[in-house]
């Protein structure tokens, strides 16, 4: 079983986000860039289905040079090779174009192995779209089997378990499918000492877009199906009063909402 | 007048407020027409109706209800070739959302998700970067496909013909290859929609995994419970009620977070809600930078004594 790990190259949460001065694409320089954290329990799924049967687990990311570290992360924890989709056509993409790109990619992985699974990660931590399993699945025509809190591959049947707003879902779909995974789905592993040291070998095939064959003109911040037209700041909130429970802390709790009439 | 598409986000045909709310949107930029998918659809009429629904199209094929995500945005895309509508509106649920999604590769359109604000003119309002940008934005190609948050209008009466019509898309076998085998609803609380609530109370790792507290405080001012990830993960609190980045996001009028640190990624979720209140033991910890009002105490003392009062207040 073959299995393509979609992961996203992100500004850290922790850093201070923020959005390039000129053409409102996110700010990719600025800060410290890590493997999107929500793109780590994908990893570890795919590593411990290939772990319990056979095959191999390839990463794949779109993203600048810098994204090379969210491979080489993901390489240290087990992953077996990686793709790297960079190009200076793409800065700027939106959730359209990158889902283009990585459909194009999962195609050209194809051409020399079997894909029997895509997974990706739930959202990326930093657009937070969630939209880009769904496109992908469309572009690829696989199933669609996302937000999987549990996943069980049986021969060539994919099992989920999908919690949504109203009820909980048991999903099937026969492989090869695509399955998003949530941060319910398991512990990702830390990458041990072996494990760094044997990623250096790994193979990391580094592809433009026309490798895979796409026009430019369908991919970058000019292709993109919508346009930014402000971006503000939000204006940092007014210091708040903060009180110490002196036995009273309830009392003046109330007594805030009530006269602020919150309540 | 065009039509604006508007995908009903219903529980077996209990109406969510978003889909009132994008109504009311629809009803501003066109003339509003309701796609139902699903059962229940007698129970939802008169609401759709109130909130100027002109037309139903009432998708009730098995074909579409028990399969994915997939069939419903080719049911939909079928819906834009024949309508032309001016947008299509879809409630910003994580099937929202992939619905969305699809619909717009499928139709060629622009798509934007999660918009708390759509204006006459088709312009959105998003909040950014765990709510630190706001972005103003505007699809430029094909349909406008905007996924809307709730509380992003105020639902107003206007009543619609609500004339529905049974509509049989053709699904292709792909679509139909991911299906539901069984679905478990989840437990009512009998408290208000963790998304749509005007107050939530949230609770995390400071509880202890004792939530008594917290609700009683909840529900003597009528708001739903949310919850930490640390609550969550020690499986204290069900995975549905958690706010922040990998759970919901909230936008109500007031929240209370009690014994939350307020990491990051549980910002993410909360804060954009107007009013913020916190009770934490701790006066160093994160979440006091963002309160209007705050209190540093043990919430085991702090909430059954602003419980009393506030019951009592009532008279
Ligand atoms: C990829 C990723 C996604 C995540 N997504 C989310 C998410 O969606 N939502 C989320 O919440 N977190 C999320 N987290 C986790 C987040 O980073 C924090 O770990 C989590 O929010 C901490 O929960 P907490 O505030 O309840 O616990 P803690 O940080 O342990 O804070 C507990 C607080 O309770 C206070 N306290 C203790 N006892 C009392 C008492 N008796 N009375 C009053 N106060 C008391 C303490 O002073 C402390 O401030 C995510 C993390 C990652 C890496
Ligand atoms: N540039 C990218 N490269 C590789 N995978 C991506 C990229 N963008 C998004 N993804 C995948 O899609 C998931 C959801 O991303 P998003 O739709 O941006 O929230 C992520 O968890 C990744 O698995």
């Amino acid at each position: 079983m073959n299995i393509v790990v979609c992961v996203k190259y992100v500004p850290d949460a922790q850093g201070d986000r923020g959005f390039e001065a000129g053409d409102s694409t996110t700010d990719r320089e600025g800060v410290e860039g890590r493997l999107s954290e929500l793109d780590e329990y994908a990893v570890e799924e795919a590593l411990k289905i290939v772990e319990a049967g056979e095959g191999e687990v390839t990463v794949l990311t779109v993203g600048p040079a810098g994204a090379a570290d969210a491979i080489k992360k993901a390489l240290q924890m087990g992953a077996h090779a990686g793709v790297h989709v960079s190009d200076e056509a793409i800065a700027g993409s939106d959730a359209i174009a990158t889902s283009l790109v990585l459909a194009k990619a999962v195609a050209k992985i194809g051409e020399t192995t079997s894909v029997d699974l895509v997974l990706t990660g739930m959202a990326s931590t930093d657009a937070v779209m969630s939209v880009v399993p769904a496109m992908l699945a469309e572009r690829l025509g696989l199933p669609q089997v996302t937000y999987a809190s549990e996943l069980a591959v049986d021969g060539s049947v994919v099992t989920i378990r999908r919690d949504g707003d109203a009820s909980t879902q048991t999903i099937t779909s026969s492989l090869p499918a695509l399955v998003s995974v949530t941060d319910q789905i398991n512990e990702p592993r830390y990458p041990s000492f072996k494990g760094i040291m044997s990623a250096k070998k790994k193979p990391v095939a580094t592809w433009g877009i026309a490798d895979l064959g796409i026009d430019p003109a369908q991919v970058g911040l000019g292709a993109a199906w919508t346009a930014v037209e402000t971006v503000t700041a939000r204006p940092p909130r007014a210091a708040g009063e903060v009180v110490k429970d002196e036995g009273d802390g309830g009392l003046r709790l109330a007594d805030y909402l009530v006269g602020h009439k919150l309540v | 007048m065009s039509e604006v598409l508007v995908l009903v986000d219903h529980v077996d045909g209990v109406v969510r407020k978003t889909t009132t709310e994008m109504l009311t949107i629809a009803g501003r930029i066109g003339e509003p027409s309701a796609v139902f998918v699903g059962a229940g659809f007698d129970a939802a009429r008169e609401v759709l109706a109130r909130f100027g629904a002109a037309k139903v199209y009432r998708i009730e094929s098995a074909e579409v209800t028990d399969h994915l995500v997939a069939p419903t945005a080719e049911a939909l895309a079928q819906l834009v070739e024949r309508t032309a509508p001016t947008a299509v509106l879809i409630a910003s649920s994580a099937e929202g959302k992939e619905v969305a999604a699809r619909l717009a590769i499928k139709t060629g359109s622009g798509l934007i998700t999660d918009a708390v604000e759509v204006g006459d003119d088709l312009t959105t309002t998003q909040s950014v970067f765990a709510g630190s940008y706001t972005v103003r934005a505007r699809v430029t190609t094909g349909t406008p496909i905007i996924t809307v948050k709730p509380n992003s209008a105020t639902p107003v009466e206007a009543a619609g013909a609500a004339a529905d019509e049974l509509f049989e898309p053709v699904i292709s076998d792909a679509a139909k290859a991911v299906t539901i085998t069984a679905t478990t609803p989840r437990a009512r609380s009998g408290r208000p929609e963790l998304t749509e609530a005007a107050i939530v109370v949230s609770g995390g790792r400071g509880t202890g995994g004792d939530f008594a507290a917290v609700e009683a405080f909840a529900d003597a001012v009528g708001a739903a419970v949310g919850a930490s990830r640390a609550a969550v993960d020690a499986g204290w609190y069900p995975h549905a009620n958690q706010v922040g980045q990998t759970g919901k996001t909230v936008s109500p009028q007031l929240y209370v977070a009690n014994g939350i640190s307020g990491a990051i990624q549980h910002r993410a979720g909360m804060q954009t809600a107007k009013t913020i209140v916190a009770v934490n033991k701790d006066d160093e910890a994160p979440i006091f930078e963002l309160v209007d009002f705050g209190v540093v105490g043990d919430l085991f003392a702090v909430l059954p004594q602003a419980t009393d009062a506030i019951e009592k207040s009532k008279g």
